[in-house]
C-alpha cells in the first residue's frame, strides 16, 4: 500500500523543487514563510523588548527597543522584593532533572521490551502507557493534595517529582519505543551469536546504540517537566516553588504591585535556554516529537 | 506459548496495514521472552500504578464522602461522613443541599465550565489543524531558509505555557500592544467573547507548531512519484490535495488531533493565568482547583467526572474516528 | 532472573496495600476537622516559631532580634512565607491540618480568622492566654473575633483611600453623590471620573462590600447569617452599577485590579481613584507618574459623610498545637505593644491598629496619609466574618460582577448573592 511503498525513499523524500524561472509559486512560498516566521516569533520578540524596557514605560508600546534598562532583571533576582528566582530556577532544574532521569532509567527498559519483545497483553500495556500520558493532571491534584497534606509531604520535592513522572514517564516510553524500532537490531543478534547473553547484548551493544535516541527523549522529557505548571502551583511551597509558578505569581516591591516588565524579564530568562536548546537540537527534537505518530 | 505470538492487529491498525519485520520470527523461539519483557516493564508499570492508579482510586473513594460541615451548635467544623452520590449530583444535577445551586456558587458553574472546555477544545483544535496543515505544506516545500522556519516554529512550542499566558495577558492588556496595533479599545479580559478568543489565540499560537510538525512528518512519507503520477493523469492541485495528501496524511493527522484534543480538554494554565476563569472562561480543570479550597471530597467527585469525560472522548476517538495511536505505537506498523 | 515472575504480583499487592491503608486511616480523606486541645500547654515556655508572609520592608527581623535579646530562653524563629495571599493561606492550612507544633504563632489575613477558628486551629485568647485589645480600632478587633471569642489580635491594618486630582478638584467630595456630580469636570478634561477595582477577584469583593456598607447595608450579620437582601444594600450596589452604566466609572475599569487602576491614575486618566495607601509613594516617585504634584487624598465618600472602607490587614494568632503557649502569649503582647506598632509604621509603612498613633506628629510627617486613613479605618467594616469565606467571596464577586456589567438587575444579583451564601452554609 501507499505508505509501504514510501519506505525506500522515506529519508530523502522531499517534494522536488520544480525549477522554473520567475516562479510565482516560489514567491508565494516565501510570503507564506515570512508570515509563519512573524506569527511564531513576534510575540517572543515582544517579550524580549518588554523585558528590557524601563518599568515606568511599561505600556509605551513602541515596537522596537527603547527606554532600555536592565533593572527588570535585577528585580527578578531581588530577594529583598521577595523574589527568589534563583532558588526557583534551581528548583525547576532539580525537579525536571530528577523526573527526567527517573523516567529515562525506568522507561528505557520498558521501551526496549515494547519495541523488541513479543509478549502477552503487549497491546494492552502500550494502551495503558499511552492512556497514562493523556491523563488529566487535575485528576491527580485533588487526591495528591490531600494525601501529601496527610503525610506531611506537601511542598517537598518528591511531592512535585512523583506526579510529574505520571506524564513524563509515558512520554519517555512512547518516544523511546518508536526510536528503538528504528535501530539496527541485527547487531544485537550478532552479539548473541558471538556468545553474549540477552542481558549482555542489551548492555554492551544496544545501550550505546540507543544513546542518541535516549538523549533526544531526555530533552523532550526535560522540557515537559520544566514547563509543568498545574501540579507545581498546587503542591509546591515557598522553598520548592518552580519557575513557571514563580512567574505566574510575581512580586513587585509592594503588595498589590505587579511589574509586567519584570515578569517578561523572568519569562525571557526561563525561555532563552530552552530556545537555544531547541535550535541546537532542532532535528532531533522534531524527530522525537513526531516519532510514533507516523511510524 | 502461542499467546506470545504477536497477532496481526489488522482490526485496529491504519488502513495502510502493516507487515511483520522478518526478524521477529526468530524471536518467537524465545520462550522466556514474555517473562523477560515483564521484568523490563515492571518498574514502569509499578511506577505508573503508584502515581496514577493509586491517586485515582483514592479520589473515587473520597468522592463518596461528605466534606466537613459547620456544626451550628458549636461553631466548629465536624466530619462529613458518607455522602452517597451527593457529590456527583451536586455537579451534574446542580444540587446544593436539596435546592438548585444559585449563581455565584461553584456548583452552578459546572455545565458552563463543561461547555467552555469543549468550546476551547473544538475551536482551538480546529484552528490548529487548519493552520498546522498550512504551515506543514509550506515547510514541506524546498526553499532557502526552510530550516530557519522549522526552527522558528519550535520557539512557541518550547516556551512554558505559564510564560505564554503571561506574555499574551500583557499583549492583550487594555493599554497593550494588541489594542494599539489594531487601533481598538477592546477589553480583552473584561468580557466573555474577547476573553475566550484571547485564550484561543494564545493556545493556537502555542500549539500549532506541534500540530504542524506532526503533519509535516506525515507529508514527508508521501513519495513525490505519487504526485507526479497524478499530475500526469491531469489531477488539479485541489484534487491532488483531497485525493492524495489528505488520505495519506490522515493517520498522522488523526494521531495529532487526538493528542491535541485530550490536551485541550485538560486546559488549565492559559485561562487560569489570563483570566482566572472569569467571564465564563473557567475550564473543568480550573473548577476542580477552585473547589479544592472549598472541600476536597466535592473536588474529588469533579476530578473523577473530568477524568471520565476525557476518557470517553478518547474512547470515541479511537473507536470511531480511527485515531490509531495505540495501534501505531503498539504494533510497529510498517513505515 | 528466577524471581521475576513474582515481581509483578508483589508490586500489585504493594499498590493495593497502599490504597487500603489510606482508606482505613484517613476515613477516605476528610481530616479537615478536629482541633487540638485548647487547654494544653498553657504554661509552656520555650523557643517558638513565628510565621508570616513576605517581610516587605524588613520589619520582622529587627523585631525578632530585639525580642530574642530580651528572651534568651524563649527565642523566636521567623518562618517567612511567600508574598501571595493564596499561597500563605495554603501553607497555613497545610501545616495546621498536619497539626504542626512548630507553627506556634502566625500572621493571619483577617479574612481567614473565622475559617481557622471554626476549624479549631486557633487558641482562644482568654484566661491564661488573654491579650488586651484596649485602644485598638474597633473594626480591627471585630475582625479578630469569631462567635464572640477573640481568636487573634490585630497586628496591622489597611483601608481604602480616595485619591483625587487636586489641580482639578478644590475640595474632595464628602459623599458619593457629590463625587458623581463632579464627574462633569472629568468630562471637560476628557478623562475618566472614578475607578476602584472591578475585575472578578478579591478586590471586587472589597469594592462591592464598600458600596453596600457605605449605604448602611450588611452582607453577613454578627452571627454569620447572610443578610444582603436589604434596601440599604440595594441602594449601595445600585450606586456602583449606575455609575458604571453612566460611564462615570470608565468601561475599562471592569478589568482593573489595584495595579491597572494605579497606572491609569498615575497616567492622569482618572479624576478619582479608590486604592490602598501603597499608591501614595509610587504616584509620588514613579518616573512615568504624571500626577506627582497634582494629587491628594481623602476618605472614601459615603452616603452622607465618609464611606465605609473594607478593612484590610493582618491579625496575629496562636496555634492550638503550640507547645509553648505562655511564650506565644507574651510574644503577641509584644507585637501589639505601642512601641512595636510605632516601629511597624515608621519602618514598614504599615497602618497601625492603635488608634492614638494616627494623630502622632512624627508618624504623620512620615506617612502623610495617616489622618485620612484613620477616618477610613474608623469607618471600616471587616469583610464578612465567616468560616465559609472562599464561597462567600465568590458569591459576592460573581453576582456583583454581573450586576456592574448590567447582565443582572441589582435585585437579582442581591437575591443570588444571598442564596449562594446560604448554599455555602452562611445561614
Amino acid at each position: 500500500m501507499a505508505t509501504a511503498t514510501a519506505t525506500p525513499t522515506r529519508h530523502t523524500a522531499e517534494p522536488a523543487v520544480r525549477k522554473r524561472p520567475y516562479d510565482w509559486g516560489q514567491f508565494r512560498t516565501y510570503i507564506s514563510a515570512a508570515i509563519i516566521l512573524i506569527w511564531c516569533l513576534a510575540p517572543f520578540y515582544w517579550m524580549i523588548v518588554t523585558a528590557f524596557r524601563d518599568v515606568g514605560y511599561t505600556f509605551d508600546n513602541t515596537p522596537f527597543f527603547n527606554h532600555v534598562s536592565l533593572d527588570n532583571f535585577r528585580t527578578v533576582f531581588d530577594e529583598s522584593l521577595g523574589n527568589h528566582f534563583g532558588l526557583n530556577l534551581v528548583n525547576s532544574l532539580f525537579v525536571a532533572a530528577v523526573t527526567t532521569i527517573v523516567a529515562l532509567v525506568v522507561g528505557v527498559f520498558a521501551a526496549y521490551a515494547l519495541a523488541r519483545l513479543n509478549f502477552r497483553f503487549k497491546f494492552a500495556v502500550m494502551g495503558f502507557i499511552l492512556g497514562a500520558s493523556m491523563f488529566p493532571g487535575v485528576a491527580l491534584v485533588t487526591p495528591l493534595f490531600q494525601l501529601f497534606t496527610n503525610i506531611g509531604w506537601m511542598g517537598t520535592y518528591q511531592a512535585l517529582i512523583i506526579p510529574n513522572i505520571s506524564f513524563v514517564l509515558p512520554l519517555t516510553v512512547y518516544t523511546l519505543t518508536s526510536f528503538f524500532r528504528e535501530m539496527p537490531w541485527e547487531l544485537e543478534e550478532s552479539a548473541r551469536i558471538d556468545g553474549c547473553t540477552q542481558g549482555q547484548a542489551f548492555r554492551k551493544v544496544i545501550l550505546p546504540l540507543a544513546a542518541p535516541a535516549t538523549f533526544t527523549t531526555a530533552i523532550l522529557a526535560f522540557i515537559a517537566a520544566w514547563n509543568e505548571f498545574l501540579i507545581a502551583s498546587q503542591l509546591s511551597n515557598d522553598a520548592t516553588r518552580t519557575v513557571t509558578v514563580a512567574i505566574a505569581y510575581f512580586a513587585g516591591a509592594q503588595a498589590h504591585q505587579e511589574p509586567y516588565t519584570a515578569v517578561m524579564a523572568a519569562g525571557t530568562i526561563v525561555t532563552i535556554p530552552l530556545v537555544i536548546l531547541v535550535l541546537v537540537f532542532q532535528r532531533k527534537i522534531v524527530a522525537g516529537l513526531t516519532a510514533g505518530a507516523v511510524k | 506459548m502461542s499467546t506470545e505470538l504477536q497477532k496481526p492487529q489488522t482490526a485496529v491498525t491504519a488502513p495502510s496495514g502493516h507487515r511483520m519485520p522478518g526478524r521477529e520470527s526468530a524471536d518467537r523461539k524465545q520462550v522466556t521472552q514474555g517473562r523477560w519483557a515483564y521484568t523490563l516493564l515492571t518498574p514502569t508499570l509499578v511506577l505508573l500504578a503508584v502515581v496514577i492508579i493509586y491517586p485515582v482510586v483514592n479520589a473515587i473513594i473520597m468522592s463518596f464522602q461528605k466534606d466537613s460541615g459547620l456544626d451550628p451548635a458549636t461553631g466548629f467544623f465536624s466530619e462529613g461522613g458518607p455522602a452517597g452520590v451527593d457529590n456527583y449530583t451536586h455537579w451534574i444535577l446542580q444540587q446544593c443541599g436539596g435546592a438548585a445551586c444559585p449563581p455565584g456558587t461553584l456548583g452552578a458553574q459546572f455545565w458552563n465550565s463543561m461547555a467552555t472546555t469543549f468550546f476551547f477544545t473544538i475551536v482551538t483544535v480546529a484552528l490548529e489543524t487548519v493552520l498546522g496543515f498550512w504551515m506543514a505544506v509550506i515547510m514541506a516545500r524546498t526553499f532557502r531558509g526552510r530550516s530557519l522556519i522549522r526552527a522558528a516554529v519550535l520557539v512557541p512550542w518550547a516556551i512554558p505555557t505559564a510564560v505564554t499566558a503571561k506574555l499574551w495577558f500583557f499583549i492583550f492588556a487594555f493599554e497593550g500592544i494588541a489594542n494599539k496595533l489594531f487601533n481598538t479599545q477592546i477589553l480583552w479580559t473584561g468580557s466573555e467573547w474577547p476573553a475566550k478568543w484571547a485564550i484561543v489565540i494564545s493556545d493556537v499560537w502555542k500549539t500549532t507548531p506541534f500540530m504542524a510538525l506532526l503533519i509535516l512528518a506525515g507529508l514527508q512519507l508521501i513519495p513525490d512519484e505519487v504526485y507526479e503520477a497524478a499530475k500526469v493523469d491531469g489531477a488539479s492541485a485541489w484534487q491532488r490535495f483531497t485525493q492524495i495528501t489528505l488520505p495519506l496524511v490522515k493517520p498522522a493527522l488523526m494521531v495529532a488531533i487526538l493528542f491535541r484534543v485530550l490536551d485541550a480538554l485538560r486546559m488549565y494554565d492559559l485561562p487560569a493565568i489570563m483570566t482566572a476563569g472569569a467571564n465564563n472562561t473557567s475550564t473543568l480543570s480550573i473548577l476542580v482547583v477552585d473547589q479544592i479550597r472549598q472541600g476536597f471530597n466535592t473536588a474529588a467527585a469533579l476530578s473523577t467526572i473530568t477524568f471520565i469525560v476525557i476518557f470517553l472522548v478518547a474512547f470515541i476517538f479511537v473507536r470511531f474516528l480511527g485515531a490509531n495511536a495505540v495501534a501505531a505505537a503498539g504494533t510497529g506498523k510498517a513505515k | 532472573m528466577k524471581s521475576n515472575k513474582f515481581l509483578l504480583p508483589a508490586a500489585v499487592a504493594g499498590v493495593l496495600a497502599m490504597t487500603l491503608s489510606a482508606c482505613g486511616g484517613g476515613g477516605g480523606g476528610s481530616t479537615a476537622t478536629g482541633g487540638g486541645d485548647a487547654a494544653a500547654n498553657l504554661d509552656g515556655r520555650g523557643p517558638i516559631t513565628y510565621v508570616q508572609g513576605k517581610d516587605n520592608s524588613n520589619v520582622v527581623r529587627p523585631l525578632i532580634e530585639k525580642w530574642n535579646a530580651a528572651h534568651p530562653n524563649e527565642k523566636v524563629t521567623f518562618k517567612e512565607q511567600s508574598d501571595k495571599a493564596d499561597q500563605q493561606h495554603d501553607d497555613l492550612v497545610q501545616n495546621l491540618q498536619a497539626k504542626n507544633p512548630n507553627y506556634d504563632v502566625m500572621s493571619v489575613d483577617l479574612i481567614w480568622v473565622a475559617e481557622f477558628a471554626a476549624k479549631g486551629w486557633l487558641q482562644p485568647l482568654k484566661d491564661k492566654t488573654a491579650v488586651p485589645t484596649t485602644g485598638m480600632l474597633e473594626s480591627t478587633v471585630k475582625s479578630s473575633t469569631y462567635n464572640g471569642t477573640l481568636y487573634a489580635v490585630p497586628q496591622s491594618s489597611d483601608g481604602g483611600i480616595l485619591y483625587y486630582r487636586k489641580d482639578l478638584v478644590q475640595t474632595p467630595p464628602k459623599t458619593w453623590d457629590e463625587m458623581m456630580s463632579m464627574c462633569s469636570i472629568a468630562k471637560q478634561n476628557n478623562i475618566g471620573c472614578y475607578a476602584g477595582q472591578y475585575q472578578k477577584y478579591e478586590g471586587l469583593t472589597v469594592n462591592v462590600a464598600e458600596a453596600i456598607n457605605s449605604f448602611g447595608g450588611k452582607i453577613v450579620d454578627d452571627s454569620g447569617k447572610a443578610v444582603v437582601k436589604s434596601d440599604a444594600a440595594k441602594t449601595g450596589l445600585s450606586k456602583l452599577v449606575d455609575a458604571y452604566k453612566a460611564g462615570n466609572i470608565p468601561t475599562e475599569a471592569i478589568t482593573f485590579q489595584e495595579e491597572q487602576g494605579r497606572m491609569a491614575f498615575e497616567d492622569g486618566k482618572l479624576l478619582f481613584h479608590r486604592n490602598w495607601p501603597y499608591v501614595y509613594n509610587l504616584a509620588k516617585t514613579d518616573g512615568s507618574s504624571k500626577v506627582k504634584d497634582t494629587f491628594a487624598m481623602a476618605p472614601l465618600p459615603g452616603q452622607s459623610g465618609p464611606g465605609a472602607s473594607s478593612l484590610g490587614g493582618h491579625n496575629i494568632a496562636m496555634s492550638v498545637y503550640s507547645k509553648n503557649k505562655a511564650t506565644v502569649t507574651d510574644f503577641i503582647k509584644f507585637i501589639a505593644s505601642e512601641e512595636t506598632q510605632r516601629f511597624y509604621a515608621t519602618q514598614g509603612s504599615l497602618a497601625p491598629v492603635l488608634s492614638k498613633l494616627y494623630d502622632d506628629q512624627e508618624l504623620v510627617s512620615k506617612l502623610p496619609y495617616l489622618p485620612v486613613l484613620k477616618t477610613s479605618i474608623q469607618n471600616a467594616v471587616p469583610r464578612p466574618v465567616t468560616p465559609f469565606y472562599p464561597a462567600v467571596t465568590k458569591a459576592i464577586q460573581d453576582n456583583g460582577y454581573a450586576a456592574i456589567k448590567g447582565e443582572k438587575t441589582v435585585d437579582a444579583a442581591l437575591n443570588d448573592m444571598q442564596s449562594a451564601m446560604e448554599a455555602a452554609g452562611a445561614k
